[in-house]
């Protein structure tokens, strides 16, 4: 489904990947791991298409289409989904409004019939109840004082809302208490399916005792150092990033 | 600024030019402002002797004054010698015979805002037939009006029908030296509206100058009067939101509001005059007094405003809090675009004890456009206890364009509470990015951002109104990304 060619990408002329290959097909759960600092932000982003990143070289497929030639918001209705590590806060704009608009936007992109506002609050409000959001927070601004778990939960509900192809999750598991990890980790399972791909990026592997992972890859200094199946994730929890010769701490104060 | 002087004179010109009739002498004056223009205005509208008198000292008020050079605003110099001060309606065989003729431009715009075929015919100035259905519309809620003694009509109606109202209460607000623009105005007002509420009476309806038949061609100089008399309520909604692209003009209204004891006035304008092309080139001079006096105890006067039109804006609807307890609200969206400018705001003048007052300014700024919010809050000495709260918010879009807040408050009153909260922001590429990442178009992102920030302002107009006015956002909005 998703196909990365020596991805090279900098931000500001520092040049963050340095050379990202990974194949990622239908129905697959691949897990990103790698110390802070390492670019998995950067490659959930890139993919993504956020332009503040310029991609120096490389190739990226989606189904075999040339993903980097495509607009943000085209990836967007191409199936590409991100959950933000940090969402951003829109004043003023409900959640529900916000959640419309998009679902809406990917319809017609669809040539489907956009959803009217009772269709979509009924829509809505299961999906909310999923990962256990109180209706009430449709109603509030998008992200506005939501707490780091609350935006969490909603980025994802928002994934489960979208159903897309392939589904970024860019450390959705991180500021968790034990409970609401599950919830996420519920949600996820509930995600995965036979013509969806997942990539998931965490820097915990808590979040893989509940969520089996397909592959394990884990980024380091912009590239990916070791690929392997879930035990890899335990291996790294027993031993840490040092037994794969990474400075963890190196690689922090490279922020 | 892009037009030149001559440029602006010619499309100040170009107006009276198209519009009238040239071989019936008296529908048509030469460009050009003396008291034989004034007098003969008055007479071919038919006014009371007061009236003339009323404008002739007007008129030699304004003579005496100054243009202001104050606000945050450039355009080229005005020659008011060039202006035609009464044209006779455009003859039907000199309008456009049908849509086929008219601007594609225009009528994509209509379209966007949704505005129905006939409306927009009308709107274009196509020579429709004369049985409109505002015709009907209009008879239709004259009769609830009537029953209620609700007087709506036309200023020149009123003139004529209720000398005594008219004598009472015009220019009580605001008199023929206040400003330059007013006092022109004063001289030489065209037409407008005028509107009384009897004594505990609650307007049954929405009044609004869409209904009005003429409200379409109302002149370039509106006077305005709205009386409430006491315990009444009125709510009335100014201007047809549509764009009226065709006339590049100066725009001199002065809009006067009184209510009486326990009388409530809100006023709400969505105002979308012609703003210029991209280049700047064009456009509406929209200098506009507006002040309500809320003489009464207990009384209220509520202005919301939703800006988005016109080349350059000096308009700052006020508010004289006399009565004990009166309350003056401000809600204001004013938005600029491509090299539009605006200064806009309010004046609160608190003299009444225990008056108050809210200010909430959104003001949106993009393209090479500038934006300015001004308000003074006042509190004279016999003011014990006011009370005002500002919060005044900017958001930019792009970095070419600016915002500047200028906040006076002059106070002669110990007791006077004044709470003033001021933010600038931009569209963030984060919420950008967010929003496409969505799926969502970017010129749509940046208007649901915009309709988010202006939630408290829009939240106080009338829905219909609110409504159009988040789709106007939008289409003033139009290429401000990418
Ligand atoms: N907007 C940015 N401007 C400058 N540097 C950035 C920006 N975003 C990320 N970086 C840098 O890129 C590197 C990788 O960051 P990131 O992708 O967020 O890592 P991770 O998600 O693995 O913690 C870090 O050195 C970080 O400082
Ligand atoms: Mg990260």
């Amino acid at each position: 489904m998703l196909s990365i060619k020596d991805l090279h990408a900098s931000i500001e002329g520092k040049e963050i990947l340095k050379g990202i290959n990974l194949e990622i097909r239908a129905g697959e759960v691949h897990a990103i791991m790698g110390p802070n600092g390492s670019g998995k932000s950067t490659l959930s982003q890139v993919l993504a298409g956020n332009e503040a990143f310029a991609v120096t070289s490389g190739e990226v497929t989606l189904n075999g289409e040339n993903l980097l030639e495509l607009e943000t918001e085209e990836r967007a209705r191409e199936g590409i989904f991100l959950a933000f590590q940090y969402p951003v806060e829109i004043p003023g704009v409900s959640n529900l409004q916000f959640l419309r608009t998009s679902v809406n936007a990917m319809r017609t992109h669809r040539g489907e019939k956009e959803m009217n506002a009772a269709e979509f609050m009924k829509l809505a409000k299961e999906v909310s109840r999923q990962v256990d959001l109180d209706p009430a927070f449709l109603k509030r601004g998008v992200n506005e004082g939501f707490s780091g778990g609350e935006k969490k939960r909603n980025e994802l509900m928002q994934a489960l809302l979208l159903q897309p192809k392939l589904a970024i999750l860019d450390e959705t598991d991180s500021g968790l208490d034990i409970d609401a990890l599950k919830v996420v980790a519920d949600g996820v399972n509930a995600l995965r399916a036979e013509d969806r791909a997942i990539m998931m990026v965490t820097h915990y592997q808590r979040l893989l005792n509940h969520i089996v992972p397909d592959y394990v890859h884990v980024l380091a200094g912009g590239r990916i150092i070791k690929s392997g199946g879930r035990e890899l994730a335990l291996e790294l929890e027993e031993k840490g990033y040092g037994w794969l010769g990474i400075k963890e701490d190196a690689a922090e104060a490279a922020n | 600024m892009a037009t030149t002087d001559k440029e602006v004179n010619e499309l100040i010109k170009r107006e009276y030019e198209h519009g009238f009739v040239t071989d019936i002498e008296a529908d048509t004056f030469e460009p050009g402002l003396n008291e034989d223009v004034i007098r003969r205005l008055s007479a071919i509208k038919g006014e009371p002797e007061f009236m003339v008198e009323w404008r002739l000292k007007a008129y030699r008020r304004w003579l005496e004054m100054d243009e202001p050079d104050w606000a945050h605003v450039g355009y080229p110099k005005i020659d008011y010698n060039a202006i035609s001060y009464y044209s006779a309606p455009k003859r039907p065989e000199d309008m456009p015979q049908s849509l086929d003729e008219v601007d594609p431009e225009l009528l994509r715009t209509y379209e966007k805002l949704g505005i129905p075929l006939h409306e927009r015919e009308k709107l274009a100035g196509v020579a429709v037939d004369a049985v409109f259905d505002s015709v009907s519309v209009a008879t239709t809620f004259k009769e609830p009006l009537a029953k209620a003694g609700v007087i709506f009509c036309s200023i020149s109606e009123a003139v004529r029908d209720y000398p005594e109202l008219v004598q009472k209460y015009l220019g009580s607000v605001v008199p023929h030296g206040d400003n330059f623009f007013a006092g022109l105005n004063s001289a030489v007002f065209s037409d407008g509206t005028f509107v009384y509420v009897p004594k505990g009476v609650r307007c049954p309806m929405e009044l609004s100058t869409y209904f009005r038949i003429n409200a379409a061609n109302t002149g370039q100089f509106e006077r305005t009067l709205i009386i409430a008399d006491e315990g009444s309520y009125v709510s009335y909604l100014e201007g047809c939101t549509a764009p009226m692209r065709d006339e590049n003009q100066l725009h001199a209204a002065v809009v006067e509001l009184v209510a009486l004891d326990d009388a409530q006035i809100k006023y709400s304008t969505v105002q979308n005059w012609y703003p210029g092309d991209e280049n700047g080139k064009g456009g509406i001079f929209n200098f506009v007094t507006k002040r309500g006096a809320a003489i009464g105890k207990n009384s209220k006067i509520s202005w919301t405003q939703v800006e988005t039109g016109s080349a350059v804006t000096w308009k700052y609807p006020s508010c004289i809090l006399r009565g004990e307890n009166s309350v003056g609200e401000f809600y204001s969206v004013a938005l600029t675009h491509n090299y539009q400018q605006a200064d806009t705001g309010t004046k609160m003048i608190h003299l009444g004890k225990n008056t108050s007052s809210t200010i909430i300014s959104k003001g949106i700024s993009a393209g090479k456009s500038s934006n300015a919010y001004r308000g003074l809050v006042k509190f004279g000495p016999g003011a014990d206890g006011a009370r005002n709260y500002t919060q005044c918010d900017s958001l930019l879009i792009g970095d070419r364009c600016g915002a500047h807040t200028f906040p006076y408050i002059e106070s002669k009153n110990k007791s006077a509470i004044v709470e003033h909260e001021a933010t600038t922001s931009k569209v963030s590429d984060e919420q950008m990015f967010l929003c496409r990442q969505r799926g969502i178009d970017p010129e749509q992102a940046v208007s649901m951002i915009v309709n988010g920030f202006c939630k408290e302002v829009f939240r106080e107009l009338p829905m219909e109104f609110a409504v159009e006015a988040g789709k106007l956002l939008e289409v003033s909005l139009e290429g401000s990304v990418g």
